[in-house]
């Protein structure tokens, strides 16, 4: 017995049409408030740049989690990525920390 | 075309023993791309040698004038370039082809025309690179090219743009590779070979492919930015726009340091398969050496900025790197002792391979020291910029990297060509690099401390830097002597060397357990493992008595042809075996061919003129989507 | 092709795996790893420039130059959230084109809209197309407006991220083309699933890049 791509990834739960409906209507949802919050007075609070970051981070999460189906697949693949990702945003974390400095007065 | 989109179909191979230029031009044959590099990067490896040998010509004594300033800063450069990125790399390169399927008990890699491909951009791109110092444009910035100085007001002339697009094309190389080993270790392994059961060959490798994965992009936008600063007039590195005078020192260090370890992993892999075998007994702490082989590939991406402690980032950023850089020391240290205690008790044949592990063990440790004298910042404004950084990384880079290459060509080359390379020149090649070695970069350490600048053409006398530098002199011309005698022994073997078994050495790991040379489909049946070392549990079970075992996990074995490990000896053909094997194609060497042509039209822009550079760049472009599209709609086997 | 009929069912019974995955899934999804990477430096690079240009056009805030000029800034932040969202349909549209092509002949999906692999495909291909049609709007009009890729800071680093983001699309928009006309050819069955997977993957990453340059760049000042 061989192991075949379709084969495999079929031993696990597949989210169908009705959850891709959805997870279409959080991303709308989501950028609708982003973009929202951006003209309200809110765009002026120090809230405003972390829960900007934090409603793209759950878009993101969703896209990686649904869409690539990082949830349902084999956890290679989680492993993968998560990599990657934690070394990426490491790291631009602390390029930010070390170059991004007052900006120059206009 | 009705299986353009399925699994490929294949044709069972009709020739064993191809020969023939176009038999190599076409290969993807793993074993056969392996030699390619190993001959390809041993090569560059003299060249480079000789670019030294030019350099410490003119240093031997004050105030000589053999070559320009000018020229100078071409040789150096070029040395750096060429020994890291057409040398070594490409040395540890060679391993991972021949040897990552054989140790896992694949038949090839998972790509292996993504492997062959890999291979001709790199040669195209070492030549794209190298001729220019030919024509007295070769790339003078540095190896590691730091902007602003390498921006176009500063660096006009296509020496940078030679160096910006051959390390471009050379990425490519390295990535492809990269995304193709991963793939094939994590995915083709033999059944029961867990990932806590590869040979640390392997595991080191494996790290080495996440770091490739993960640097190369980094620098592949700091030299896009400075492209385009150079061709397209953008601000990147222009400081009368604002830019930053770091950025390109951090996003280059950010690949750089990780690019140390890529460096340093292969060869400590290779000491890993060579000492046991030796020693007659397992590797010692073989978790602990693994764990800490993925934490310097882990910890190697928080240390970059130790390269840059002299720029001024402020207490806080040299604070954290310093201490990140010492804690990076641990798992590096700690491997050092693993060596040590696999020797220990174990019986002690000092074969040439051997010889030159012990060598890495004790000239890596005295680079590692002086590795470690610069994670401190104070410490460091004294050291940084002079020869004491140049002695430190060569302990490590030569002494280090170089000699567990060396090692690894003495163990393999039986495995590679079936004869033995002689055991005499082999002694007398390691004991005179060995001193070599140490003439030619100890004395650095004392003219750095003394305040040696690194890379200055000349230098006045009575500054107490006059004897080292004759001393490293002299070192460097015996080092090329030495050198020959290995490229004496490595050609002339080849023909009137001892004939080898497939068990040269008596070692434990799957790759001895096939014929030497090994046939072209590798295993005839692809055998099931049960512990780190089979070969051993069938020869020399008394030594593996120690380690862990299991009877192999029924779940992982579904290819019908698995047996227990085996010594194979027979030379049946592919076809007689039933085994499919890839066809041969040139679609990889074209593709490489239209990038490298891509890159070079470019260079049209710079000498004026526009129409060529765009009909070449675009002309190459539509070869290589073209070549692609073939490549990607015709069958592998 | 008799041979490759024949070839076909001689094949089945190799290719042994470590993880019962397929090495192309494998290979993508550690190229989506360095992608991670690659498009890290070009925001870090953004990020830290950001407020750093010496002189205009700036993105969210107006310019006078010293000859008197007055540039507005330069972000069309109500056409781009458009965009925006054209891009995240195609993400929806790209899963439905994978379930069309994993589950054909299926009930639910044989013969309905559902099981359209061509239209869902098709579809992903245009809201994709779209995408580059508003960034080509975009770049010209900015171009119009003052701010090109030589002028500042905030030029190079802008155009460089989004550029290179959108010829991630465009390559992605030709595979996509390209699986279309297999499947108008001869048919993607379930055996080609995996291939659109491949293709979904990188076209979800993509949407995913976008993401974070939407908010990085154009929502955070």
């Amino acid at each position: 017995m061989n192991d075949h791509a379709p084969h495999a990834d079929h031993a696990h739960e597949h989210p169908d049409w009705k959850q891709y409906k959805w997870v279409a209507l959080w991303l709308t949802l989501i950028t609708v408030v982003e973009v929202w919050i951006y003209y309200t007075s809110f765009k002026d609070s120090p809230y405003f740049i972390p829960v900007l970051l934090v409603l793209s981070a759950t878009k993101f999460a969703i896209v990686v989690l649904m869409y690539m189906h990082l949830k349902y697949d084999h956890k290679l693949f989680k492993a993968l990525f998560t990599g990657p990702l934690i070394i990426a945003v490491c790291t631009l974390l602390a390029l930010y920390a070390l170059l991004g400095h007052q900006a120059v007065p206009q | 075309m009705a299986t353009t989109a399925a699994t490929p179909t294949f044709a069972p191979s009709t020739t064993y023993g191809q020969t023939g230029i176009w038999s190599w031009i076409t290969t993807v044959d793993h074993k056969r791309i392996g030699a390619l590099y190993l001959y390809t990067a041993l090569f560059f490896f003299m060249f480079g040698g000789l670019e030294a040998g030019m350099i410490r010509w003119q240093l031997a004594q004050p105030n000589q004038h053999i070559v320009s300033a000018e020229l100078y800063n071409q040789l150096f450069t070029m040395h750096g370039t060429t020994m890291i990125f057409l040398a070594v790399m490409p040395l540890s390169a060679a391993f991972f082809n021949f040897l990552i399927p054989l140790q896992i008990g694949a038949r090839d890699v998972a790509f292996p025309r993504l492997n062959a491909f890999s291979y001709w951009i790199y040669v195209l791109g070492g030549i794209f690179m190298t001729l220019p110092i030919f024509f007295n444009s070769a790339p003078n910035g540095g190896w590691f090219g730091y902007a602003p100085l390498t921006t176009l007001p500063f660096a006009s002339g296509l020496n940078i743009d030679f160096w910006v697009m051959g390390l471009q094309i050379l990425g490519i190389s390295s990535l492809a590779a990269a995304f193709n080993f991963i793939t094939t270790i994590i995915n083709m392994r033999a059944p029961g070979m867990t990932l806590m059961r590869m040979p640390v060959f392997t595991w080191m490798s494996f790290v080495v492919q996440f770091l490739l994965v993960l640097a190369f992009p980094v620098i592949t936008i700091a030299l896009v930015f400075l492209l385009f600063d150079r061709f397209f007039g953008t601000n990147f590195y222009e400081i009368a726009a604002g830019a930053d005078p770091l950025l390109w020192q951090h996003l280059f260090w950010v690949f750089g340091h990780p690019e140390v370890y890529i460096l340093i992993l292969p060869a400590f892999g290779l000491v890993s398969e060579i000492l046991p075998t030796f020693s007659r007994k397992p590797l010692f702490g073989y978790n602990v050496v693994i764990y800490s082989g993925m934490m310097i590939g882990f910890l190697g991406f928080g240390v970059w900025a130790h390269h840059m402690f002299a720029v001024g980032m402020g207490a806080t950023a040299d604070t954290v790197f310093a201490l990140t850089t010492m804690l990076i020391g641990i798992p590096t240290g700690v491997k050092i002792f693993n060596w040590i205690a696999t020797m220990w008790g174990g019986q002690i044949r000092f074969a040439a391979p051997m010889k030159f592990a012990i060598g890495l063990i004790a000239l890596f440790t005295i680079g590692g020291i002086s590795g470690v004298m610069h994670s401190s910042p104070p410490a460091d404004l004294q050291q940084t910029d002079t020869y004491f950084v140049v002695a430190h990384f060569h302990y490590v880079l030569f002494g280090g990297s170089i000699m567990g290459i060396f090692g690894g060509i003495y163990f393999y080359f039986p495995k590679i060509t079936g004869r033995y390379m002689s055991e005499k020149l082999g002694t007398w090649h390691f004991w005179s690099t060995f001193i070599a070695m140490n003439l030619t970069f100890f004395p650095m350490h004392f003219s750095g401390m003394l305040g040696m600048p690194r890379r200055i053409y000349t230098y006045d006398a009575g500054q107490g830097w006059d004897t080292f530098n004759l001393i490293s002199s002299v070192g460097t011309l015996l080092l090329i002597l030495a050198t020959l005698i290995f490229v004496f022994n490595f050609l002339t073997s080849r023909k009137n060397g001892a004939v080898a078994p497939g068990d040269a050495w008596g070692a434990g790991t799957l790759e001895w357990s096939i014929p030497s040379p090994p046939p072209d489909y590798n295993f005839a049946e692809i055998p099931v493992v049960t512990s780190r070392y089979p070969l051993w549990d069938l020869k020399h079970p008394e030594r593996t008595a120690g380690i862990a075992h299991s009877a192999p996990d029924p779940m992982t074995i579904t290819d019908a042809h698995a047996t227990p490990v085996h010594e194979e000896t027979g030379h049946k053909t592919a076809a007689e075996l039933g085994i499919p094997m890839p066809f041969n194609t040139v679609k990889p060497a074209i593709a490489a061919l239209a990038i490298v042509m891509m890159f070079g039209g470019l260079l049209f822009m710079h000498t004026g003129k526009f129409a060529v550079a765009m009909t070449i760049t675009i002309g190459s472009a539509c070869l290589f989507v073209g070549t692609l599209y073939a490549w990607l709609t015709s069958p592998l086997e | 092709m008799a041979s490759a009929v024949a070839h076909e069912e001689v094949h089945e019974h190799t290719h042994y795996t470590t993880t019962g995955l397929d090495n192309r899934k494998v290979a993508i999804w550690a190229f989506i790893g360095s992608e991670c990477m690659l498009f890290m430096s070009l925001i870090s690079t953004y990020l830290v420039y950001k407020g750093k240009s010496i002189v205009g056009p700036f993105p969210h805030e107006a310019w006078t130059s010293p000859d008197g000029h007055v540039f507005k800034p330069i972000l069309n932040i109500p056409v781009t959230t458009q965009s925006t969202f054209v891009l995240l349909m195609s993400s929806l549209v790209m899963v439905l084109a994978l379930a069309a092509v994993e589950n054909r002949g299926k009930p639910g999906y044989a013969g309905t809209l559902l099981g359209n692999s061509k239209l869902w495909l098709a579809a992903t291909a245009a809201l994709g197309a779209t995408f580059l049609g508003y960034q080509a709007f975009e770049f010209t009009s900015f171009v119009h407006e003052g701010l090109t890729i030589h002028t500042n800071l905030f030029g190079s680093s802008f155009f460089t991220l989004t550029g290179f983001h959108g010829a991630h699309v465009t390559a992605g928009v030709l595979w996509l083309l390209t699986l279309l006309s297999i499947d108008i050819k001869r048919g993607l069955t379930p055996k080609d699933a995996l291939l659109v997977d491949i293709c979904a993957l990188y076209w979800h990453f993509v949407d995913v890049v976008w993401i974070a340059i939407f908010t990085l760049v154009y929502l955070i000042k």
